[in-house]
């Protein structure tokens, strides 16, 4: 027998809080993509628990496409990091204060 | 409240929830940025853990294979490509108050999510459309009902996924590749 839902969704309110708490305090543009991540991985927990409450597999095709824009979102954006550290020689989101290259 | 027969998936909730929130905690504590990744492959084999445990097969896979094994891998190539595996970059903290203001405003966040959810009854009665009404399945019968709901009721975005992933991969070469007009002599070989 499974737990109650609330525990899942709980869990990934949690986890959420952590992810966002990094992405507002770091510094290194790495570390804020893998907050991205934790919170996208919070939002899909909570869309499985759903499918799993509303007996519905619409959430699981959700997170299934959720998954693939994550991974298009990393590519491009560990893509923008490694353009920007070639010209700055520095990962750091705080030294990027301006718009021209 | 809490009777015997919760007592297989505490186990499991446990499990998950301890992986999770120790890899997620380490994420953001942690300085070595490869310790960070490994870190939040341990929050993801616990996401997955979660999965299996809500009858989710299918994604625990995808969830292992994709995120552990692609993205936290690219995550690994690009910090040691760059070389700033060794480099301190959480020593100062320039905006004053930027962490008491952003634990502030996540907790808030969390406990109006926590109250919303308290609060709420989502359990509306409705009968599901991308599964023609019928339960969700479990085990090895999870992966056939996905797939069709993918194919049939979500084919469009799934086709649109194929573009945006070609897409995705050509601007990230673009993104990524130097500029060969600065340097001829790379230019004829």
């Amino acid at each position: 027998m499974n737990v109650p839902a609330a525990w899942y969704l709980v869990l990934a309110a949690v986890l959420f809080g952590v992810g966002a708490f990094g992405f507002l305090t770091k510094r290194s543009a790495l570390i804020m993509f893998m907050c991205v991540e934790l919170m996208l991985n919070a939002v899909n927990l909570t869309f499985v628990t759903f499918a799993r409450t509303l007996s519905d597999v619409g959430g699981q095709a959700t997170v299934f496409f959720v998954m693939v824009v994550a991974a298009a979102e990393v590519t491009v954006g560990l893509g923008i990091v490694v353009a920007v550290f070639r010209r700055r020689s520095s990962t750091s989101v705080d030294e990027l204060s301006e718009m021209k290259g | 409240m809490l009777g015997v027969a919760y007592t297989e998936g505490v186990f499991v909730f446990v499990t998950a929830a301890a992986l999770i929130l120790v890899g997620a905690i380490g994420v953001i504590t942690v300085k070595n940025p490869v310790h960070a990744a490994l870190s939040l492959i341990m929050t993801l084999f616990g996401v997955a853990v979660a999965f299996v445990a809500q009858s989710a097969d299918f994604l625990a896979a995808v969830q292992i294979i994709v995120y552990a094994g692609a993205i936290v891998v690219l995550f690994l190539f690009v910090i040691m490509f760059l070389g700033v595996d060794r480099r301190d970059s959480v020593s100062v903290d320039p905006l004053v108050g930027q962490r008491a203001f952003a634990g502030a405003g996540v907790l808030i966040t969390v406990a109006g999510l926590i109250t919303l959810m308290a609060r709420s009854h989502w359990v509306s009665g409705a009968l599901s459309v991308s599964t023609k009404g019928h339960a969700l399945a479990t085990g090895s019968q999870n992966v056939k009902q996905l797939g069709t709901a993918i194919f049939t009721t979500y084919l469009f975005a799934f086709e649109a996924t194929a573009a945006l992933l070609i897409i995705a991969v050509v601007g990230a070469v673009m993104l990524a590749r130097r500029d060969q007009v600065a340097d001829p002599e790379e230019v004829d070989v």
